[in-house]
């Protein structure tokens, strides 16, 4: 199975057919047909102010990252080069739309609205996940990969047993966000999520970005066939991007939503992009993949792409300091806030387990808490 | 107003006041549309409240727990139908890793008001993994409430509290007693779901039990009165949370107690009662707390089960056990 001659034909098969591209890696706008309209009603602020999106979704990475190797943070999941996969979804989609995220997101988490605060929250043992999903539409992260894709066909179900799909209006009509990776391709629930909204017709975007590696495992080992065509079978038409543009994954993002919105049923992108960083700070990624493919992905780079375009634009090198500007900003203000989480109350451990009373629970908690009130003397006498 | 009915006849009454209180009720599972369910107890339900309301779901269990946590997740409140309780495993990760978590997870911002339906346990000549008892497996996950009716008009109001109640609900269901008629009190509840009710007075053993095994507790009671002896016998109704102080009080008073269920014995909601009561009563027990149950063992072909799913006789034996203490 390992042989050359079956890992050839199986990159043969992945490498698959054309890819929507929309700026090349030098920063050329190229056309893209049906999809250069929704680029069209970009202008030059708009594509700066994804520039700017990516600009801080990295330096929140970046951050994760450093906090992760100061103690400050038991573990960082990277987004590092995933930046345009995440900004041109996030950005395509309107206030009413849910997502259901993987532990990945920070970018669409961050067009969500959601606090950078928030997600290190997490990664230091803070919370599960501090935000109302209600609030922002966007749905706590899950770390068992796969699951949430179901909760997404299942949302996409009651948003059409509520009518709020296909009636024309912009503001009401609705689609459910799934997000996942090539590794939880492989799993069984995304499967039936596809059957789900394939045979109920649900309002559902499938947003897959293969970044190539789940953990160690580069995505040959998911599947022989391009992930994009994971859908055929459950009447899900799809399409690969490329993920590392992110004029291309808005544009294409923007017209699967609004195809979805109006009733047509369910869709799936691929967005082809590349995990640059390690899957988490706990991982070495020396161990399985080359310098030379890294290096090759890097120039690849979603916001260089964008830079090289918008400096064609006209955009100064003042404005691109300002982002920086405002992104040392940010980070000094989130470092600020993580460092000073202090540990949740233990009693914390019992309050959300049920939303009503439940004797167990009640119970223990008493009791532990008397237990740990028997040492207040203690430490008064020490 | 009373009326007599089954058991499955009595939940599916307790379906349909539920759906026609609340429009975000709806139902989802397995040919529980046109069919009415393979114990028909969602039988003309469809046919009422249409199929976006009662909604054949494809075949995968997991999927159909997935789906109902994201329909909940829009402001539904799903009832699913699982349609044996062998058949739940798929669903095993969504229900434990998701159902039961979601509330924690999100520090209580996303209430998650699912109700899963089980029908349960052994004594109809099923094929495998048409007969089990999982229940003490979902009891063991903080974030699910677990409950079991014994009766019909348990049955009529307890699935409506499942439903009411914001929290996941496990609702097992004693499928061998689908058909046992009771009256069914429409206007009067009785005790609350989270309670256990004593429904047999006694002062010589305490005989605790839930689901299909509380008609064979008894009459375990009537055939030790013809002998002489008093036994109280406690319906447990709610598994999570388990009302430990009904059962505390009965054996203060009796000394003894006897846990019979159709599920294993082997780390069984029997050996909880068994170490939480010891705990509780210790000075006052007369005799070792004795458990009935099934065997560590995968649940027998149907020719062998009535030698695995404790009877009147296993139940009687434990109970003269713990009486010649």
């Amino acid at each position: 199975m390992t042989s050359e001659i079956s890992a050839g034909a199986r990159a043969k098969r992945q490498a698959g057919p054309h890819m929507i591209q929309m700026l090349t890696p030098e920063g050329e706008r190229v056309s893209s047909g049906e999809y250069d309209v929704f680029a069209a009603e970009l202008d030059t602020q708009d594509l700066f102010g994804f520039y700017r999106d990516m600009v801080l979704v990295r330096r929140v990475d970046a951050e994760g990252q450093a906090l992760q190797r100061q103690g400050q943070l038991g573990l960082w999941a990277p987004l590092l080069g995933q930046e345009a996969a995440q900004i041109g979804l996030g950005r395509a989609l309107r206030k009413q739309d849910f997502v259901f995220p993987t532990y990945r997101e920070h970018g669409v988490a961050w067009t969500r609205g959601i606090d950078p605060t928030e997600l290190l929250g997490i990664f230091r043992g803070q919370s599960h996940g501090g935000w109302d999903p209600q609030a922002n539409r966007f749905h706590t992260y899950t770390i068992v990969i796969g699951s949430q894709v179901l909760h997404a066909a299942g949302y996409g179900m009651g948003i059409q047993m509520d009518g709020d799909v296909g009636t024309g209006d912009i503001d009401r009509d609705s689609i459910a966000v799934a997000c996942f990776g090539d590794g939880a391709s492989s799993q069984g629930d995304v499967s039936e999520g596809l059957t789900f909204a394939g045979a109920f017709n649900a309002p559902v975007l499938f947003y897959c970005q293969n970044n190539q590696w789940a953990i160690s495992e580069p995505t040959s080992i998911q599947t022989p066939t391009p992930l994009y065509q994971r859908g055929k079978g459950f009447g899900i038409p799809g399409i690969r991007v490329d993920g590392n543009d992110v004029l291309a994954t808005y544009a294409v993002a923007r017209a699967s939503a609004d195809s979805i919105r109006a009733g047509n049923g369910p869709l799936l992108i691929e967005a082809f992009t590349y995990r640059m960083g390690a899957h988490t700070t706990a991982d070495d990624p020396s161990k399985y993949r080359s310098d030379a493919e890294t290096e090759a992905w890097a120039a690849k780079d979603p916001i260089v792409r964008l830079r090289r375009y918008l400096e064609n634009q006209g955009v100064t090198a003042d404005e691109f300091a300002a982002v920086d500007a405002e992104a040392d900003q940010m980070a000094a203000r989130i470092r600020a806030a993580c460092v000073e989480m202090a540990p949740p109350p233990p009693a914390e451990m019992w309050t959300h387990v049920y939303s009503e009373p439940h004797a167990l629970v009640d119970e223990e908690r008493d009791a532990y808490l008397a237990y740990l009130d028997s040492f207040a003397d203690v430490e008064e006498h020490a | 107003m009373t009326s007599t009915m089954p058991l499955s006849k009595a939940i599916t009454a307790g379906l349909r006041k539920a759906m026609e209180d609340d429009p975000k009720v709806v139902l989802i599972g397995e040919d529980i549309g046109k069919l009415g369910g393979v114990f028909r107890v969602t039988e003309g339900l469809q046919k009422d409240f249409g199929e976006q309301r009662v909604i054949d779901a494809p075949l995968a269990e997991s999927g159909i727990v997935g789906t109902s946590i994201g329909m909940a997740i829009r402001g539904f409140r799903p009832v699913i139908e699982i349609q044996f309780d062998a058949f739940i495993f798929p669903a095993y990760d969504q229900i434990v890793t998701q159902v039961a978590k979601l509330h924690a997870r999100t520090g209580g911002n996303e209430k998650i008001p699912v109700v899963i339906r089980v029908p349960y346990g052994g004594g109809i000549g099923s094929p495998e993994h048409h007969s089990e008892s999982p229940e003490a497996v979902f009891a063991h996950h903080a974030g699910l409430r677990v409950i079991s009716p014994s009766t019909a008009h348990d049955a009529y109001w307890m699935i409506q509290d499942a439903i009411r109640s914001d929290d996941p609900v496990m609702f097992f269901e004693p499928k061998r007693r689908y058909w046992m008629k009771g009256d069914v009190d429409t206007d009067e509840r009785g005790a609350a779901t989270h309670s256990a009710q004593v429904v047999r007075e006694g002062t010589d053993l305490t005989l605790v039990s839930y689901g299909p095994l509380v008609p064979t507790a008894l009459d375990v009671a009537n055939a030790k009165a013809d002998e002489g002896a008093n036994v109280e016998v406690i319906d447990l109704r709610s598994l999570s949370p388990i009302d430990f102080d009904t059962v505390e009080q009965s054996v203060k008073r009796t000394g003894r107690l006897v846990v019979a269920h159709e599920a294993p014995v082997f780390l069984g909601l029997g050996a909880e009662l068994a170490a939480r009561i010891t705990e509780r009563s210790f000075y006052h027990l007369e005799a070792p707390v004795l458990r009935v149950g099934g065997f560590h063992t995968p649940y027998p072909p149907s020719k062998l089960e009535e030698h695995y799913l404790p009877d009147l006789d296993r139940i009687l034996d434990a109970v003269d056990r713990s009486l010649a203490y």
